[in-house]
């Protein structure tokens, strides 16, 4: 079965429930492009994801501001046992799957794996959450420079992105 | 996050996506897209099924010495274990995308970012 169209069923989606305006996703002709620097065996490689993910609360502790911030980008250790994150992400096919399994969306224990396999030189000590947003200005402006400047921080060579 | 990786890859790191949406994120143009027909939520692969995932995952990385040149699409030959019925019910009033709950926070969550707007202004 083909893949499906989302821009299109989103569009029809909330027009049938009354939205006028239908969201105008992002379009550029042009796309940039780097080459690898060296092989991807030697490559440190950061993970970022919009999974929200958190670190499970044994109390109510309330969530950081920079969880919450929408545009922000936040950051956790990869040494995080996967056992104690969970995803607040609400925006997923919730009648088809789950998110119960961190590794589905945020492959922290798969990438790890591949460190001990050789296919990768290494990770990074932090991997990154890209809080989004409808603002394609908030985006462009703010969230994907923070992701830019911990990417730099973490001396990362290459970067996997994964879109919940 | 199609709109974070062109950001990265303009100031010199290499990136590739691995995402559900084929046409939102060809539509925005990424460098490099590994495209998993897999329902959203499940970019990686099945929940618990870590060979899958695995596959899924270096495959993806394969793409920063194979791709070429920009706006590079793979696609793994998967199908969804459950059948690829989610296809024909994702945003359709059947199914209410967000639950109710969702729909609040996400009211508050607007809210909020308003308010911030506002006090940064």
């Amino acid at each position: 079965m083909e893949h499906v169209r989302y821009i299109e069923r989103i569009r029809d989606y909330y027009i049938a429930q009354g939205y006028e305006k239908s969201y105008e996703w992002a379009h550029f002709d042009e796309i940039p492009f780097t080459s690898l620097g060296k092989p991807l065996s030697e490559c440190r490689v950061t993970l970022l994801s919009t999974s929200d993910v958190s670190v499970v609360r044994a109390d109510d502790a309330s969530l950081s501001d920079e969880e919450l911030t929408v545009g922000a980008v936040y950051s956790l250790p990869w040494s995080t046992p996967p056992e104690t994150l969970y995803s607040r992400q609400e925006s997923y096919d919730r009648y088809a799957t789950s998110l119960d399994d961190i590794n589905a969306y945020l492959p922290i224990t798969r990438l790890e794996e591949l460190v001990s396999a050789e296919v990768i030189g290494s990770v990074t000590e932090r991997f990154h959450n890209v809080n989004r947003g409808y603002s394609k200005r908030l985006m462009m402006e703010t969230a994907a420079p923070a992701a830019l400047e911990r990417c730099r921080e973490d001396n990362a060579d290459v970067a996997l992105l994964v879109p919940v | 996050m199609s709109l974070v990786a062109r950001h990265l890859e303009a100031n010199g790191i290499p990136t590739v996506v691995i995402g559900t949406a084929r046409d939102i994120v060809e539509h925005c143009g990424v460098p490099r897209f590994l495209f998993v027909d897999f329902p959203l939520g499940s970019p990686c692969g099945t929940p618990f099924d870590a060979e899958m995932q695995r596959d899924i995952v270096e495959r993806g990385l394969s793409l920063f010495d194979s791709a070429t040149e920009p706006g590079t699409t793979s696609e793994l030959a998967l199908t969804w274990p459950n059948g690829e019925g989610w296809k024909e019910t994702i945003f359709t009033p059947e199914q209410p995308f967000l639950s109710e709950e969702a729909v609040k926070n996400w009211e508050v969550r607007k809210q909020r970012y308003r308010e911030q707007q506002v006090g940064s202004s």
